[in-house]
């Protein structure tokens, strides 16, 4: 049961990480262009909230098989498939994420206006100084919403895992899984125990978000 | 659109299914719930069953686990079509069901399948190879082929070396789906899911390498007194029946 545990925490985490690393510029874009086409790209990016997991993990079942031309423009790095291991879960978990991460990030850069960074520039702050020194701290509420949907979504993510996972031990078997499996198989104790767990964490997870935008919003200027 | 006025058209919607769904009055309705492995059979079974008794069916489908908790807590089923015997034995222990009525339908066949063709050899020979990635099987603790599978690896004295290349589905649909995406070269699923597909190469896994996999039905209490439920579970063991069953890749006891 650690193993399972565990194994959820590094992917939440690590996927909370690099989403944020990468949703961070594309958000940017969708916040400063305006040209209208740049919806297009925004709907494209929100699609895995509509799409049902099943789908979505579907198509990552078939982008991530030996067969797929992704993992034959990988193959000359040693890659041959990425089902059924940590890092094509990873992958999933990403795109599934996506837009709880670039939806809130786009929102605190959007509500900033382009007046600071017109103010950073005539101080003659480089735009990408600016941009660090400036924007990312307007729109830390956006980051810290991202960060924590990001996180408490990719605990409770289940269709996509068990489309793509395989429940391996130690790489794919996560907590949601785990969970379908013992109410499956009659054993309610430990999904009892184990469901509550995942109550309690998302509770205390969505309060901590709560009560630190609380703060957030007396301190802010 | 107010939410309550999306409410008050559903309704006005769900009202005219219910009428659509009314049945002659000398013909009686049963609600069947059926594992979701069995759909294709059941619904040829249930159109056959009302040609020839008028009765009318209502099929659900779903994961035989789930169906089990929908009926203990009081799905209005009377007829449960399960993938397995323990949730029908169960049914009878917790009192759902009525005594004595219920017996196997369909057995199971295990089969070792891959979309390659010409990969999985008569005997299965496949599985010994040292370059095999992975081999895809249902969860042994809830799906029977699941179990079966691991029974047949254990016969053939290869459980242990595969272990490490194995990957589980949640059903028997979902390791189908494993193989026929190609992410795991081999599977064993369920003869039914692959009788109509003549590519690929497969290996019929035989009856005594595991335990046999027993599909189970059960009247339930809510459909005692239904002549349409009684009269279905009669046509299940009926020729008909069990040569439509049979079709699909199943055998019958």
């Amino acid at each position: 049961m650690a193993d399972v545990i565990w194994t959820t925490l590094k992917l939440a985490s690590l996927t909370t990480v690099l989403l944020l690393v990468l949703a961070t510029p594309l958000a940017w874009w969708l916040a400063r262009q305006k040209v209208w086409w740049k919806e297009i790209i925004a709907a494209v990016a929100a699609l895995p909230i509509v799409l049902p997991p099943t789908v979505l993990g579907f198509y990552l079942l078939l982008l991530l098989a030996p067969s797929s031309p992704l993992m034959e423009l990988l193959q000359p790095f040693g890659i041959q498939s990425l089902a059924f291991t940590f890092p094509g879960l990873l992958i999933g978990s990403m795109v599934y994420s996506l837009p709880f991460a670039v939806q809130p990030i786009r929102n605190g850069f959007e509500a900033m206006g382009d007046r600071p960074m017109e103010v950073a520039a005539t101080l003659r702050a480089t735009p990408l100084n600016a941009f660090f020194t400036v924007a990312v701290p307007q729109a830390r509420r956006g980051f810290l919403t991202a960060a924590v949907l990001v996180f408490a979504h990719t605990v409770g993510e289940f269709g996509v895992v068990l489309m793509i996972g395989g429940g391996v031990p130690g790489q794919t078997e996560v907590i949601s899984v785990k969970l379908y499996q013992l109410v499956e198989s009659l054993q309610f104790g430990e999904a009892h125990r184990l469901a509550a767990g995942l109550l309690i964490f998302s509770f205390v997870v969505l309060l901590t978000m709560f009560l630190t935008e609380r703060r957030a919003r007396k301190t802010a200027p | 659109m107010k939410p309550l006025g999306v409410l008050a058209r559903l309704s006005g919607l769900i009202a005219v299914v219910c009428a659509l769904n009314v049945a002659p009055a000398a013909a009686a309705t049963v609600q069947i719930a059926v594992a979701s492995n069995f759909m294709e059979p059941a619904k040829e079974i249930a159109a056959a069953f009302s040609a020839k008794t008028g009765h009318q069916t209502n099929l659900s489908f779903g994961p035989t686990g789930q169906i089990y908790v929908q009926i203990s807590h009081g799905a209005p089923f009377e007829v449960f079509l399960s993938a397995d015997k323990e949730r029908p034995q169960q049914a009878e222990k917790d009192g759902f069901s009525v005594d004595d009525t219920r017996f196997t339908y369909a057995v199971g066949r295990l089969v070792l399948y891959s979309t390659r063709p010409g990969f999985v050899d008569a005997h299965g020979k496949v599985l010994a190879r040292e370059d095999l990635e992975h081999l895809a099987i249902a969860d042994p603790t809830i799906a029977p082929y699941g179990l079966a599978a691991v029974e047949s690896l254990g016969k053939l004295g290869l459980y242990d070396r595969l272990k490490p290349k194995i990957v589980q589905g949640s059903s028997i649909a979902q390791t189908f789906q494993f193989v026929q995406t190609g992410a795991a070269e081999v599977g064993f699923v369920a003869l039914s899911q692959v009788i109509n597909r003549p590519d690929g190469s497969r290996w019929i896994v035989p009856a005594k390498f595991h335990s046999p996999i027993d599909q189970q039905a059960v009247l339930l209490k809510t459909g005692a007194n239904n002549p349409a439920a009684k009269a279905f579970m009669a046509f299940l063991k009926s020729p008909t029946a069990r040569a439509i069953i049979r079709r699909y890749g199943y055998e019958t006891p």
